[in-house]
């Protein structure tokens, strides 16, 4: 898609934050940003920005999610990369806009141009950018989680963790089932919370029996979900978005 | 119709998570399957695996897409083999169709081999009505016979069932001496289903495949009771739903590798079947007339439905079920129909009617593994996500039926991030009223109604202090 590898300085790109970024974990964007700066990208925070209609979507409320999708691309019109850290966000852009917009046509094209400018952000690092090691230092034992939307609808899996094992200081131990879903689904572990967090302890006891510090992945809902039983539990590992352990210099679990 | 309670899916699946027993077994059991599965497609290759999928795809969904012209070459090849085909278009007139068969030929007893269709259809109960006595021959449907249940899984109905449990019910009803040993509790169950097989004067079989120009049945099988129902009984029907066309015979060697690899991790399963006809003049046994049921029971609407057709290309292996989080922790009953698991969420709500159905396409986290082992490329989270906008929006003839405070918040969550402004004065509304509950960043309780659960086993992050997009406009705007 990307032809060649341009001049590091030349690349600017919009970051796209998300709702739960923004509201409950904004040191994750502010890792973004000091981690792509870090690597020489210049990077833009369109203010206007909201929500990209996912939760509307998946709860079938197509018309909120329509207007909301409609707001984003005007949000993010133009020639830009959009950098998301996220792969559930990241896929809805990706995926499901054009899903959302099967019937309208001028909607659809430049949903479609919006999807060839969107990456999330440790396959942009690695596919574009061709960077693997960003710099970062971090002693401690680290566990990949896979998240869904990621790694299904996006087809992520190996930049995370190409990233990761670049970081100085960190051991990566894979847990037992890393792809299986934690239980978070959005309105899913609203709705069916009984079956959310039981899925979420098979999870846990694989994240446990890897016996690693910190649980890394590329989705805040992920980590809304494992960290938010993680803590109820005193568990020994925390939770972490992956800008954040790549953007740490020198820290330890 | 067979009963549907898909509507108590909530409570049925926290029954279901509280059953210690059954947890247990699940744990185990369908982990396994799932493991099995992924094993055999390692040992094909997943270039190779890749292709067959794709073949299978493309083959039923040319099937699909002239089913008219392949049903009348499957009545033309099965009246040329010397069968008689019936189009039935729901359950209650298939049953009436083989109900008239089977009085007149005076049956008594009725042996059965697999056939969800014919759970759909209920025909147990409108057979047991009559006073005919229906035999299932698959031991895990004879089991849950024995125990008067629905399937608990597509291709492993009696997978809930523990061998204590199958010891037990044997002694209740066959009377035999309690073990725990397996091989002891299939051959109580062989010397019973033997004499039955030998006495029947029906046999009913499901059918996994039919082809069009030769008017072939398939069956796939492990137990050899598929065999002896379609050889011994001097009568022989099999039911099937209007979407199990294939074109030709060469197609079945797509589907054969990937059924018995799917379902259960086989290369091929125990026994293929081939039928399609009552017995030739130069055959020493088989059947002496033959019937095949064709049932729509709600598939032509799906057919004329180009959002959900794809869901027809199901060919009821239940690998969805086996990598499914959430078929893994509720199992099948939950779902409160003849289907379970994702593929369940599917056709429950398209066959039986989204009034009944309309819980179970929420009942996923849409993790999306299910779609990545169909062996026919089902988009399966996709479809769900379709029948969510139906059942809350509506559309396609469903009327949008979400309830109105969950409309109500919707409508407050929507107005709040529909621009910056909003999103901006509704997180400092929120920072403020959640001051009584947040403690060092989390909340412990949330005192709301429809998102309390959230908090009885997890915490929820409280709003930071200051949003990134304030961060932003603070401190890392200019660099």
């Amino acid at each position: 898609m990307h032809q060649t590898r341009r001049g590091r300085q030349s690349i600017k790109a919009s970051l796209f934050i998300t709702c739960t970024i923004d509201q409950f974990y904004p040191q994750v964007g502010e890792a973004v940003v000091k981690v792509l700066r870090r690597l020489g990208v210049d990077v833009n925070f369109p203010e206007a920005q909201t929500c990209c209609g996912q939760p509307f979507f998946n709860g079938g409320y197509r018309q909120e999610a329509k207007d909301l999708a409609r707001r984003f691309l005007d949000v993010f019109d133009g020639n830009d990369y959009v950098i998301v850290p996220s792969g559930s966000c990241g896929s809805m852009v990706r995926s499901f806009y054009s899903e959302l917009f099967a019937d309208h046509a001028d909607a659809l094209a430049r949903a479609e141009d919006l999807a060839s400018r969107t990456y999330e952000f440790s396959e942009f690092i690695v596919n574009v950018l061709e960077v693997t090691d960003v710099g970062a230092s971090f002693a401690g034992k680290v566990t990949y989680h896979d998240a869904c939307h990621l790694l299904r609808e996006l087809h992520v899996e190996d930049q995370p963790r190409s990233l990761i094992q670049a970081v100085k200081g960190v051991e990566l131990v894979e847990m037992e089932a890393s792809q299986a879903c934690c239980g978070f689904g959005g309105l899913f572990s609203v709705k069916f919370p009984h079956i959310s967090t039981a899925i979420l302890d098979s999870k846990l006891q694989s994240i446990e029996a890897s016996g690693a510090d910190v649980v890394v992945a590329n989705d805040s809902g992920c980590l809304m979900q494992m960290g938010g039983a993680m803590s109820r539990r005193n568990m020994k590992a925390k939770p972490m978005h992956l800008a954040e352990l790549l953007a740490q210099e020198g820290g330890r679990a | 119709m067979s009963e549907v309670k898909s509507k108590e899916f909530q409570s049925a699946s926290k029954a279901a998570l509280n059953d210690k027993g059954l947890q247990r077994l699940l744990g185990r059991v369908v982990h396994g399957f799932a493991d099995l599965r992924d094993a055999a497609v390692e040992e094909v290759t997943e270039p190779v695996w890749e292709q067959l999928r794709e073949r299978a795809r493309s083959i039923k969904q040319q099937t699909l897409a002239n089913l008219d012209y392949y049903l009348e070459l499957v009545d033309k090849s099965v009246t040329r083999n010397g069968g008689h085909v019936h189009f039935a278009k729901d359950a209650d007139e298939a049953n009436k169709i083989v109900l008239e068969i089977a009085k007149r030929h005076d049956v008594k007893r009725v042996v059965k081999s697999k056939s969800m269709v014919s759970e759909e259809m209920g025909i147990n109960q409108v057979l047991e009505a009559n006073g005919i006595e229906p035999v299932e021959t698959d031991l895990g449907e004879y089991i849950i016979q024995l125990a008067k249940e629905t399937p608990f899984h597509i291709s492993a109905p009696a997978l809930h069932k523990s061998r204590e449990q199958v010891s037990d019910l044997f002694h209740d009803w066959l009377k035999s001496q309690p073990t725990n040993e397996i091989e002891e509790l299939c051959r109580i169950a062989r010397d019973e289903l033997r004499d039955k097989f030998a006495t029947a004067d029906m046999g009913i079989t499901g059918a996994n495949f039919i082809v069009a120009e030769t008017g072939t049945v398939m069956l796939v099988t492990n137990e050899g009771n598929g065999r002896m129902t379609t050889s011994a009984p001097r009568v022989l029907v099999t039911l099937a739903g209007m979407e199990k066309v294939v074109p030709a015979l060469e197609d079945l060697a797509t589907f054969i590798r990937l059924l018995p690899r799917s379902a259960t991790g086989q290369r091929i399963s125990a026994y293929t079947t081939f039928l399609g006809g009552p017995r030739s003049a130069t055959d020493e046994d088989g059947p002496e007339e033959y019937h095949l049921v064709l049932v729509d029971n709600g598939r032509m609407n799906v057919l004329k439905d180009p959002e959900m057709r794809e869901v027809l290309q199901c060919i009821r292996c239940g690998a969805c079920l086996n990598t499914c989080p959430v078929y893994q922790k509720v199992g099948g009953h939950a779902y409160g129909w003849v289907y379970s698991g994702p593929i369940g969420a599917i056709l429950t709500p398209l066959l039986v009617g989204m009034d009944e159905g309309k819980e179970l396409p929420f009942a996923s986290s849409l993790c999306g593994a299910c779609k990545d082992v169909c062996p026919v490329k089902i988009d399966i989270p996709r479809l769900l996500l379709r029948l969510r906008g139906r059942a809350t929006e509506g559309g396609n003839g469903v009327k949008g039926s979400a309830p109105w405070i969950q409309k109500l918040m919707v409508r407050r969550w929507f107005s709040s991030v529909k621009t910056r402004q909003a999103m901006n004065r509704s997180a400092k509304l929120g920072r403020l009223l959640q001051r009584p509950v947040a403690r060092g960043g989390r909340i412990k309780r949330i005192p709301l109604p429809m998102v309390s659960g959230w908090t009885q086993q997890r915490d929820f992050p409280a709003l930071a202090p200051k949003s990134f997009s304030e961060v932003w406009r603070d401190s890392l705007d200019k660099p």
